[in-house]
This record gives structure tokens, C-alpha cells and sequence, in this order.
């Protein structure tokens, strides 16, 4: 194993000199994992983020990480994923659209199993037909799967979360999984400037003991117990423990905010907040909403912008009162069924119009000029 | 695992449940019990909620008094009729999703292979036929050619219990079950040859009739994959309640399997046969 040095999380991420990098998206991904002291980590090909993946496997190779394979297929990965961290691992996998359907059903099962698994999601269309094309409609289903979701902007983001994922994930009053989602190809593919740490340092590792449940590696006293919540009697104490059961993985989640702040800064970033028409949107879509923005105000109208870094939790009372003035939303995304924006509507329960769209799915950019209209019939209403 | 971690703290040694107190005075700890000894210490598996005569709960608990180190041996399950037994199975037992039992416990014993170089923590698979030959037939063979370290048991009652009697891949040709209403048209799976072309060094077919040929071959199984590479189990369990056969009569339907289509069959690779003739073959 290559020797690094172990630093507080609060050095890696704020203190130590940054070095600026001109790099791809999965390129962050290999730089964050260099540093995030990873014991495993599973792969499987899928576009657009096998790129990523493959890069993971190099520093296995260089001596970072403890193990890697790649796994049989999605399903699969999740699954082994699970085991190491049930095992009381810190392990990293990424996957993306099809991929992430085919291991839907592993995702509740890490969060009710009180996995701290990091995984990335490189979002891209859902079959049918094909595509391999950007498009965040994966995200509309991994929304009530219990686990915690972060969105990038861009690679600086995806780096920076995937190191702060861990810090989330692993606190003993969280320890649900973390998912920190970017736009496939958008981000993935694309090079930008990236501020990184020094590569001779590293974050602590994983205590297996900080989990709120008992680690499956028989060091613990093995009273009949499970290592997962199953309760499947037909009685009411069994109904009422899998009831509580659930409710403390939604209050793990809540008790995060405070973590995802203290790493993140914030769950979400405003701009210009008091203006009358905000743009609320994550991932990419903040990029292209800057664009707008600034034509927008060439021409005289008054826009501000919120990015919504943390998607569950979701920062509802920040969103009320970022939007406090606004008579007007306006949400882009790119995928067709407008998530983001029922979650906004949901959010802001109806006291402020919210304009869901424009939205561009199937691969294509979001053209600022689409935002631009919203902007303009919304600032002229 | 040190016994150390289970004993009682003498102040507190009241406050405990008798059954826990029972556990680590007469459990099989500190010196890994066997077959013969059942009826003199206190199981891994006791009370479960199995129907009467089930072959699953009696498969599930001769297997959990043949693990030679109980104190290091973690049980991954899946759905499925032995998770009843398992679920207050004295050890760590997970259960995750149906039929991804192979991949979890893939994942599992890499890490404690590095979390701890120097103890063996054996990680078995003890599911069902559904569990392996059907929904986590793909995870399973391919765990196999991977060759992880891990035990496979399959606890085979020829149907899906657990939902109420369908027609699983292990279910014998012609057999009427839900699902099945005209009867199974195709054989058997045969895991047994699958496991041995796909990796396993050691397979064993038996049944619940011969309690002390399962104390041999479930240990075999575990000690061989500790060191050579994965082992694959196939216990005959028969279900009274899918059947419809009297309880009573589970062990006779296994004992007159072993003359059929469930005969005793083991198959050991020449390297697990060297390694087990050099380590174990005086206790063998
Ligand atoms: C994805 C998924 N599909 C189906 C089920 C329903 N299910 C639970 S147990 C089971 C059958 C188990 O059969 P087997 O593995 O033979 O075990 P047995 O109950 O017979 O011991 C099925 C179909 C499930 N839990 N998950
Ligand atoms: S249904 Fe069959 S296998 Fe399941 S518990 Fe009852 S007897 Fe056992
Ligand atoms: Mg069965």
C-alpha cells in the first residue's frame, strides 16, 4: 500500500493548499478516491461512467485501495458492495442509468441495513429506446430509496463530495448510504479547473464500531440478534418495529443536515436571493441557469439562483426562505417527468407560482436562451 | 471472536436473560461442538417458528451445530423459509435481497480476509433451492468462477415455501405445485454439476435422514473453503406443508430419497483432497 498521511477531515478539505488541475470529471472521481482511504471498491462498466471506474482501478493498482474486481452486473456490485461494508469497510462503486435501475433494489436495502456505502451516480438516459445520453430521470426513482443525495454541478463539486460523502455517511447518528449524483458526460467528459488536495494525504479511516448496528464480523456479543432489520411475524410488535425501523433511517437522514452543512458549507447556495425571479435548480442545470442569468440581466431583469446541493435531505425551509420574495420559480432540468420541479412545488407549498421547465431530455444541452424565456415571460407577468 | 467478549460482567451477570447466560456458559464458543453433542449444549439455533416437521429447520439447525468455529462464522441468508430459523440464529446473519446472497457474502469475506489476516471467519451461504438454482443462480456461479473463499448451503425443499408452494428450478420433472398446474416439464437444476464445473473444489449431496454424514460434509465444506476455494452443500429438506405430507413423516421421505434420486454423492478436487489429507484427515 502507497503510505499517506492520515489528516482531519477539516484539513483536507479547507486547509490544505490546493492545487489547480486542468481535468475530466472522472478524472475528480479517481483524485477524490486517491485521498478517501478506501478499503474496496467494485466495479462494472456502463457509459458514461466506466471512465471513472476504470481510473479507480488504476490506483488499486498503484497501491490506494485494498481491493477491487469487477462484478458480474449491477444487481450484483451493490450487493458485494454491501457485504464489505456490512463487513465494516469503508468501499466506494459507481453505476449510472440503466445500471442503477438494474441495481434498484439493492439501494433500500443499504439504507435499511445502515450501510455508510459512497456510490456515484453518472446519470444518463433510461432505456427504451437506448441511450447514452445525459439525463437525470434516475434520480425521479432513487428519491424515496432512503439514502442521502448530493448533486454536483461539476467536477469540482463531484470531487469535493465524494470526499465529504464519507465524512456524512459515516457518522454514527447518520451511517445511511450516501449518493453523490452527476451529469453523465456533461461533467463526466468534459475538463475543467479542479482544486485538489496534496496526493500524500488522507482521510481517517472507517470505525467499524461507529455503526449503530452490529458489525457482521462475530467481535461482538452474538445474543440472538440480526444484522438487518427483518421482522416478518404477523404480529403487531413486529409490525411496529419495522415502523420504527423505518422512521429512524428518515430521522438519520434529517440528523445529516447539520453534517452536510458543516462539510458542504449549505444544502443549498442562493444568489441574489431577494430578487423576484429565482431559478432553483442542481447539477448542470445551475451552470446553464448562470448563463441565462447574465443575459438576463443585460436586458434589466432582476433573476437570482439557487443550487440545491443536497436533494435528501431536501432543504425546504432554506428554499422558503431563500424564495421568500420571488413571485416567480423557475425550475430546468434535464429529464422529461420534472422532479425537481414537483419537489419545489411540494416545497414551497403553492405560495409561489413554480414554473416547471424548460426541461431538455434525450442528450440534448439546455440552450440558456430556453431559461432566458421562462425569465422574460416570468419577469413580465 | 475472544470468549472474553461474551462472558457476563459478574455485577451485571443478573441482569441478563437466562438464555443469554445460558449461551455463554454452555454455548459452542469456546469449544466448537459437534452432531454428537447435540442435546448437551446450548444451540446457535433454538426456538423458530418453522412449521411442524419442517426438513428447512432441521437442515438449518444440523448445519449450525456442524460449523467448526462458530465463534467466527457469519451466516449470510436470503428470503426464504430458512430465514426463520436464521433470524435468531446465535451469530451474525445477514439477509439482504432475494438471491443476491453469493455477491453479498462475496464482498464480505474479502474484507474480513483483510480486516483480520490472522483468524479465519468463515462466511457460509445458507439459503434456499429458490435462493441459489433460480433468482441468484447468476450470483452464485459467478462467486464460483471468481473463486471466493465462501460455503455455499443450499437447504432444498424442492418448492418455494416461504410463498406458499410454487414451482422452484429444484423441483422434480412432472411435480404438480402453483405455478406448475399441468406439472414441471423440465428436470432438476443440477447445481450439484454446475458447482463443479464452475469452481467448487469440494460438492456434498445429502439429506436430512443422515444427520452425521451433514456434520461431516457441512465442516469439510467450510474448512476447504477456507483455504482452497469455494465449496458447494446440497441438503434434501422436504416441506410438509407444501406437500401435504404428515409431519411426522419428513425423515422417512428423506431416508427413502437417499435410495433415489437424493443418494449420498461428494466430489473433492485433487487439490482440496491434498490439502485435506495433509491438515485433517486424521479427524476427518
Ligand atoms: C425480488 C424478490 N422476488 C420474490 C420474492 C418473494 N420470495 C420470497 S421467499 C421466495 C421463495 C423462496 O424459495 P426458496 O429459496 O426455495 O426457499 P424456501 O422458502 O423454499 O425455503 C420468494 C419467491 C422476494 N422476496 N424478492
Ligand atoms: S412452508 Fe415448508 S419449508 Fe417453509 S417452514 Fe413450512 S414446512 Fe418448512
Ligand atoms: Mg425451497
Amino acid at each position: 500500500m502507497i503510505e499517506q498521511k492520515v489528516v482531519a477531515p477539516e484539513y483536507l478539505f479547507n486547509e490544505a493548499e490546493r492545487e489547480e488541475q486542468f481535468i475530466t470529471g472522472s478524472e475528480a472521481v479517481r483524485e477524490a478516491i486517491r485521498r478517501a482511504n478506501v478499503d474496496m471498491a467494485i466495479s462494472y462498466p456502463i457509459t458514461p461512467q466506466s471512465e471513472s471506474m476504470h481510473l479507480v482501478g488504476d490506483i488499486y493498482a498503484e497501491g490506494y485501495i485494498k481491493e477491487y474486481f469487477r462484478g458480474e452486473n449491477e444487481f450484483a456490485v451493490m450487493s458485494s458492495v454491501a457485504g464489505a461494508a456490512m463487513g465494516g469497510v469503508r468501499v466506494f462503486t459507481a453505476t449510472g442509468g440503466p445500471g442503477t435501475l438494474r441495481a434498484f433494489e439493492a439501494f433500500p436495502t443499504w439504507a435499511g441495513a445502515r450501510l455508510p456505502v459512497v456510490c456515484a451516480f453518472m446519470t444518463r438516459g433510461i432505456n427504451s429506446p437506448l441511450s447514452i445520453q445525459p439525463d437525470t430521470l434516475e434520480m425521479a426513482y432513487m428519491l424515496d430509496t432512503g439514502i442521502i443525495m448530493l448533486h454536483a454541478e461539476n467536477s469540482q463539486d463531484l470531487y469535493d463530495m465524494i470526499l465529504q460523502a464519507f465524512m456524512i455517511a459515516e457518522k454514527p447518528e447518520v451511517h445511511i448510504p450516501v449518493g453523490v449524483f452527476v451529469d453523465g458526460f456533461f461533467v463526466t467528459h468534459t475538463r475543467d479547473r479542479v482544486k485538489i488536495a496534496p496526493p500524500d494525504i488522507k482521510l481517517p479511516p472507517y470505525n467499524p464500531y461507529s455503526a449503530p448496528v452490529p458489525v457482521m464480523d462475530m467481535e461482538n456479543p452474538p445474543i440472538r440478534q440480526m444484522r438487518d432489520p427483518f421482522v416478518m411475524k404477523s404480529n403487531f410488535i413486529s409490525y411496529a418495529a419495522h415502523a420504527s425501523w423505518q422512521q429512524e433511517i428518515l430521522a438519520a437522514a434529517e440528523r445529516s443536515r447539520r453534517h452536510i452543512a458543516h462539510y458542504l458549507g449549505s444544502l443549498l447556495e442562493a444568489e441574489n436571493e431577494n430578487a423576484q425571479v429565482m431559478i432553483v435548480a442542481s447539477g448542470t442545470a445551475v451552470s446553464q441557469s448562470r448563463e441565462a442569468i447574465e443575459s438576463a440581466r443585460q436586458e434589466g431583469l432582476d433573476v437570482g439562483l439557487v443550487k440545491l446541493k443536497s436533494l435528501r435531505p431536501f432543504p425546504t425551509e432554506e428554499l422558503k426562505a431563500v424564495t421568500a420574495n420571488a413571485k416567480a420559480v423557475i425550475v430546468p432540468e434535464f429529464n422529461r417527468v420534472g422532479w425537481l420541479a414537483r419537489e419545489v412545488r411540494a416545497a414551497l407549498e403553492a405560495k409561489v407560482k413554480v414554473v416547471g421547465g424548460p426541461r431538455v431530455f434525450g442528450g440534448m444541452t439546455m440552450p440558456p436562451d430556453l431559461i432566458l424565456d421562462e425569465i422574460r415571460r416570468c419577469a413580465n407577468e | 471472536m475472544s470468549v472474553k467478549i461474551i462472558r457476563p460482567t459478574a455485577a451485571f451477570a443478573d441482569l441478563l436473560p437466562a438464555e443469554y447466560l445460558e449461551l455463554a456458559a454452555n454455548g459452542p464458543y469456546a469449544s466448537p461442538k459437534t452432531i454428537n453433542d447435540l442435546g448437551n449444549f446450548k444451540e446457535i439455533i433454538e426456538e423458530h417458528p418453522h412449521c411442524a416437521g419442517c426438513g428447512v429447520a432441521l437442515g438449518v439447525r444440523l448445519t449450525a451445530a456442524s460449523l467448526p468455529a462458530p465463534a467466527d462464522t457469519l451466516i449470510v441468508g436470503t428470503a426464504g423459509c430458512s430465514f426463520f430459523g436464521l433470524a435468531q440464529a446465535a451469530l451474525n446473519y445477514s439477509c439482504s435481497a432475494f438471491g443476491n446472497q453469493n455477491a453479498v457474502a462475496s464482498g464480505l469475506k474479502r474484507m474480513l480476509k483483510i480486516r483480520y489476516p490472522d483468524t479465519h471467519k468463515d462466511v457460509v451461504v445458507l439459503v434456499g433451492d429458490g435462493g441459489i438454482a433460480d433468482i441468484g443462480l447468476d450470483l452464485t456461479l459467478h462467486s464460483w468462477f471468481r473463486r471466493e473463499k465462501i460455503a455455499t448451503i443450499m437447504v432444498d425443499n424442492e418448492v418455494y415455501g416461504n410463498t406458499g408452494g410454487q414451482e422452484s428450478g429444484m423441483t422434480q420433472e412432472g411435480q404438480v405445485l402453483n405455478m406448475a398446474p399441468k406439472g414441471k416439464n423440465f428436470a432438476k437444476i443440477p447445481v450439484f454439476e454446475l458447482a463443479q464445473v464452475s469452481g467448487c473444489v469440494y460438492c456434498a449431496r445429502v439429506t436430512v435422514a443422515s444427520p452425521k454424514k451433514i456434520g461431516q460434509v457441512v465442516r469439510k465444506a467450510i474448512l476447504l473453503a477456507r483455504e482452497v476455494g469455494p465449496t458447494y452443500v446440497q441438503i434434501y429438506t422436504p416441506c410438509p406443508t407444501n406437500f401435504k405430507f404428515p409431519p411426522q413423516q419428513t425423515i422417512n421421505i428423506a431416508k427413502k430419497a437417499e435410495e433415489g434420486h437424493y443418494s449420498f454423492r461428494e466430489f473433492i478436487s485433487d487439490e482440496a483432497q491434498a490439502y485435506w489429507e495433509k491438515n485433517f484427515s486424521s479427524s476427518a
